[in-house]
């Protein structure tokens, strides 16, 4: 089926998923309005987030079963099985948030529902990057997902280090917009254009070398984008934000935030830049820095939740080998491996958000000693999900990297894939250690009471089982999900290839 | 049909075996961990008849596994796999039985872990895909790191990290290197597929990137055999890990760095292999191993430790062989890696068993037991005879080809190596004495009591096997020549036929 974005249903129609939630969206703040106060409010809105992603879900499924594009290149909304897939990978990690965030938020006295709109709001901010074909579409949707975000990340505000987090966080995100910003309009000075596709044509067409003022707006681009992705050196804010905001939050801004600034980022680079040759040196350099220092930084760690911080500063420099092989194996590779890696991290995320008291900040792995004789399930998915983010085979995460690698060589950067395997074993030394803690360290005396207080409810394990199963599924057989793959990697081609001629 | 379906009964019964004892009482565990390895010997006995040694790889399955990729599961043995998949098989359930008392806790955890390894060990040998090589490869990783990490002894957190991360950081760059070499294959012929053989066809064109891809296997290998430099996490875990994880580490884990070489390192990068100065070095490597594995071994107060030294050793000798490509020496080494599974195996069977009278490894806190302990002393000094390689026990065999073979290939290199031989008898014999004879001065090991029946029945299949090879050695030989042949021929072609006469068929030269 095909849109035509002059007329007015259409466009309608390309928008079906944000039309959906942006409804449940209000519904949702009409009803926190009046039901705000008790434990049973906070229930009837997460019910309601979760009939809104579900009922999102099936309309992004609806607009792909029909193989929904739009027509022309000059569209502001794009209608590509990338989009489809990366909407359905936020809708996902805000489920599992959800699912999550049910228990946490009873457990530690956060009775206000409006936490739900939020992460619906947010979710929604995300579709809108992943959809957007010009910058100011993707910039708008940018600041719908990280002004939610901002909120999120302080929402327990009567602890200091959550609304130090939701400042900081607050401070460095304007700067990064500003950035985005400023880097938007000197692309739009340079090519007289902010849609992707035509920045690419007017690239291309010119066919000389790309301008100073060119140059630079990208390298702005390319820091706002750094930012919200967490790649170093652009990362300082994220330990610091991810340790105080409340956890579901930090699983929520782990994995959607990033996988929709990675989303955007494909699109602008792949789409946009692939006939400039210097961003992918500029890539190559971010790539390499984020993964030496990610799991340097992470080695180097005492609290489990920082670790996880700094392993998820590991990770994106990862997408960043995807994003540098660049062509549809790279888009392809960083689908799978945001689904495998927003499984994962949300798991790991959900079992020390059950595990720790009062922000989890000051959980160790100490604190995790013995853990599998008193929980085994509990011990069983917390290493399944460790071991997937080592990339082990077997696991999502083995096949997600497994995936960047073959999409790294294939582009010619051996050298990248071998840093990207040598930095893996890196990480080993703070993954594992976590496994050991658990299955190889006894018990804190007295032993009858170790752990009674990982308290993990329906919906928690609902998450973590589904999470379990399917991080295991997906190592083993990872079909189904790489032609959904491919046929979205290719649809994000360079539109030089077709307007250059 | 039971050609059909053996190997993959052989992988996946492992992993069904090992919830089943999951879920049973875990006083049960062991129980139903024996009959269900008992099985799997069973189901791979056949193997050794059904065998047809000209045939090249048999008992082959294919399916596609990722079709995205071009990935199969693909399996297959051939004379050289054959015997590592049985050696497998044959130790898992003396394993299983020598770890009856010594493992009290978490009973049904250990016993399941040392299933699923049975899947990942004969994963290793069968697997004909470098995609299911990997993933066995590294998948057999976790078990042995949880029951050297669970199980182990003192120190064995650390143990089991450093043997963690010294395979997995030789792995993941074998991992780039087989990714590079798909897409070389790829490109060349359009066909994307980690096939072994598919890989095979298309490796003579690679270029100067062959080196680096020799030298990522050639690390991966190497640390796991292990050769010299690389060989530190060694004693380490197999004196921190418990007896059956021992045994299973020297038995059957090791194994796996050579037979890579064998398979893969050497068929694939035959022009790297072979040059010069990769010889000298790898050559120079496997005699310091022999040398300095066995002087160590000399000074170690530690009975166990010292059998870990000795495994370096051992494994200089296969390394020596497959690199004299001969077809005596490669036969000899085949025969060295079972030898080492079953004289080594043995070797830390028995010291478990002290072990476990007398909380105690160290060498010095025995001394005498030969009177109180009869059987023990008697198993034990065949057992260390063969590990010497006195004639008449398999260790014989092995070594003699090996030296026989890589003469001619490397005369200087095999005889500074035949020392490596006396070494061994001053060490273990050493040992044995102090052990064993000598005056009986610690009271405590006056009350020791001798093997029981079931002790009995791990060591006494060890023995049988250590006489069998050592006196009657054609069985093993004769499945393996064809499948050792073929592979020098890959190799080095046209060097088999100007080969004295084959240890067996007499008839060298003839394909």
């Amino acid at each position: 089926m095909t849109l035509d974005p002059s007329v007015y249903g259409d466009l309608l129609l390309s928008l079906l998923p944000e039309i959906v939630l942006t409804a449940w969206a209000l519904v949702l703040l009409m009803v926190v309005a009046w039901r705000h106060k008790t434990v049973a409010d906070l229930r009837v809105a997460a019910y309601l987030t979760l009939a809104a992603l579900a009922s999102t879900a099936v309309a992004v499924w609806w607009l792909w079963w029909h193989r929904t594009t739009v027509a022309g290149i000059a569209a502001m909304v794009a209608a590509d099985d990338f989009r489809w897939v990366a909407d359905w990978i936020f809708l996902g990690a805000a489920t599992l948030t959800t699912l999550i965030s049910v228990a946490y938020l009873e457990r530690e006295q956060l009775l206000a529902p409006e936490y739900y709109v939020l992460l619906v709001f947010g979710t929604l901010g995300m579709m809108v990057m992943a959809a957007g074909a010009d910058l100011m579409v993707i910039f708008l949707g940018l600041e719908l997902m990280s002004v939610a975000v901002y909120v999120l990340a302080g929402f327990d505000r009567r602890r200091a280090r959550s609304a130090e987090a939701a400042l900081k966080y607050f401070l460095l995100g304007a700067f990064a917009s500003g950035f985005l910003l400023y880097g938007i309009a000197l692309i739009y000075g340079a090519t007289g254009t902010t849609n992707i596709a035509l920045i690419g044509a007017q690239i291309s067409l010119a066919g000389t070398a790309p301008g100073a003022m060119l140059l630079v707006g990208m390298a702005l681009l390319t820091v706002g984008f750094g930012f919200k992705i967490a790649a170093v050196p652009f990362h300082m804010w994220a330990p610091d934000v991810y340790d105080g905001a409340p956890t579901p939050v930090t699983a929520f801004m782990a994995t959607g935030v990033k996988a929709a600034a990675f989303a955007a980022l494909f699109r602008v680079m792949i789409q946009g830049f692939a006939q400039v040759a210097v961003w992918h040196d500029m890539v190559w350099w971010l790539a390499v820095v984020t993964m030496v220092g990610g799991n340097l930084f992470a080695l180097a760690q005492r609290s489990v939740k920082r670790m996880l911080a700094y392993s998820s500063v590991a990770h994106a420099g990862y997408l960043l080998v995807a994003v540098t092989a660049g062509g549809s194996a790279g888009s392809g590779a960083f689908l799978v491996y945001a689904v495998a890696y927003t499984l994962m991290t949300i798991g790991a995320f959900a079992i020390l958000a059950a595990k720790g008291r009062a922000g989890e900040s000051d959980v160790t792995n100490d604190d995790l000693a013995g853990l599998a004789a008193r929980r085994p399930w509990l011990a069983f998915g917390l290493a399944v999900c460790m071991l997937s983010l080592l990339g082990f085979p077997g696991t999502a995460g083995f096949i997600g990297k497994w995936y960047i690698l073959i999409a790294a060589t294939s582009a010619g950067q051996n050298v990248l894939a071998a840093i990207l395997v040598l930095t893996s074993v890196v990480s080993a030394g703070y993954y594992l250690p976590v496994i050991m803690a658990m299955y190889m360290k006894p018990a804190p005396a007295p032993a009858e009471t170790a752990h009674v207080e990982v308290v993990f409810d329906r919906w928690g394990r609902t998450a973590l089982a589904a999470i379990v199963v399917l991080v295991l599924l997906f190592g083993v057989w990872p079909n189904r999900l790489f032609d959904l793959a491919r046929s979205a990697g290719d649809s994000v081609r360079p539109m030089t290839t077709t307007a250059g001629q | 049909m039971y050609a059909r379906w053996v190997l993959t009964t052989l992988l996946v019964w492992p992993l069904v075996a090992g919830l089943i004892v999951l879920l049973v009482p875990a006083r049960l565990a062991k129980y139903v961990a024996l009959a269900a390895s008992l099985v799997e010997f069973a189901i791979s006995v056949p193997l050794w008849w059904t065998f047809v040694p000209a045939n090249g790889m048999q008992f082959t399955v294919d399916a596609p596994w990722i079709a995205a990729w071009g990935v199969h599961y693909t399996v297959g043995v051939d004379g050289i796999s054959l015997f590592l998949v049985l050696l497998t098989t044959f130790l898992m359930p003396l394993s299983i039985l020598g770890s009856w008392t010594y493992i009290t806790k978490r009973e049904g955890g250990f016993y399941a872990l040392l299933l699923v390894l049975t899947t990942g060990m004969i994963g290793v040998f069968v697997a004909l895909d470098l995609f299911l090589f990997y993933v066995m490869w590294e998948v057999m990783l976790i078990p042995m790191y949880f029951i050297i990490g669970v199980w182990g002894g003192e120190n064995r957190l650390y143990a089991a990290i450093k043997f963690f991360i010294y395979t997995m950081f030789g792995s993941l760059l074998m991992l780039v290197a087989i990714l590079v070499l798909y897409l070389h294959a790829g490109r060349v012929t359009g066909v994307y597929s980690f096939g072994y053989t598919h890989l095979l066809q298309q490796v003579a064109l690679l270029g100067p990137i062959a080196w680096w891809l020799f030298a990522a296997f050639f690390l991966a290998f190497a640390i796991k055999v292990p050769l010299f430099p690389l060989h530190t996490w060694l004693p380490d875990a197999h004196v921190e890990a418990p007896t059956a994880g021992s045994v299973i580490l020297a038995g059957i884990l090791l194994k796996m760095g050579t037979y890579g070489f064998l398979r893969f390192a050497l068929p694939f990068f035959p022009g790297v292999a072979l040059n010069q100065t990769v010889q000298l070095i790898i050559v120079a490597l496997a005699l310091i191993g022999i040398i300095y594995g066995g002087l160590v071994a000399m000074v170690q107060p530690d009975f166990k430790k010292l059998i870990a030294y000795s495994s370096v050793a051992h494994l200089g000798f296969v390394m020596l062989g497959i690199w004299a490509l001969t077809l005596q020496s490669v036969q000899g080494a085949i025969l060295i890696m079972i030898n080492h599974g079953i004289s080594t195996g043995a070797l830390f069977f028995l010291v478990g068993m002290i072990y476990e009278r007398r909380h105690s490894r160290l060498i010095e806190a025995y001394g005498g037991i030969a009177r109180v302990v009869p059987l023990f002393a008697a198993i034990l000094t065949i057992v260390s005879l063969s590990s010497i390689a006195l004639p008449a026990t398999n260790g014989f065999v092995g070594e003699f080809l090996v030296l026989l073979g890589a003469f001619r290939t490397y005369p200087v290199a095999t005889a500074i190596a035949t020392t490596g031989v006396i070494v061994a008898a001053a060490y273990l014999l050493t040992a044995l004495q102090r052990v064993i004879y000598n005056p009986l001065t610690n009271h405590e090991n006056e009350k020791l009591t001798d093997l029981t029946p079931r002790e009995l029945l791990v060591l006494v299949p060890l023995v049988v096997c250590i006489f069998w090879i050592g006196i009657y050695p054609k069985p093993f030989l004769r499945r393996m020549e064809p499948a050792s042949r073929q592979l020098i021929e890959l190799i080095k072609p046209g060097t088999t036929q100007n080969e004295p006469p084959s240890a067996v068929t007499g008839g060298g030269g003839q394909q």
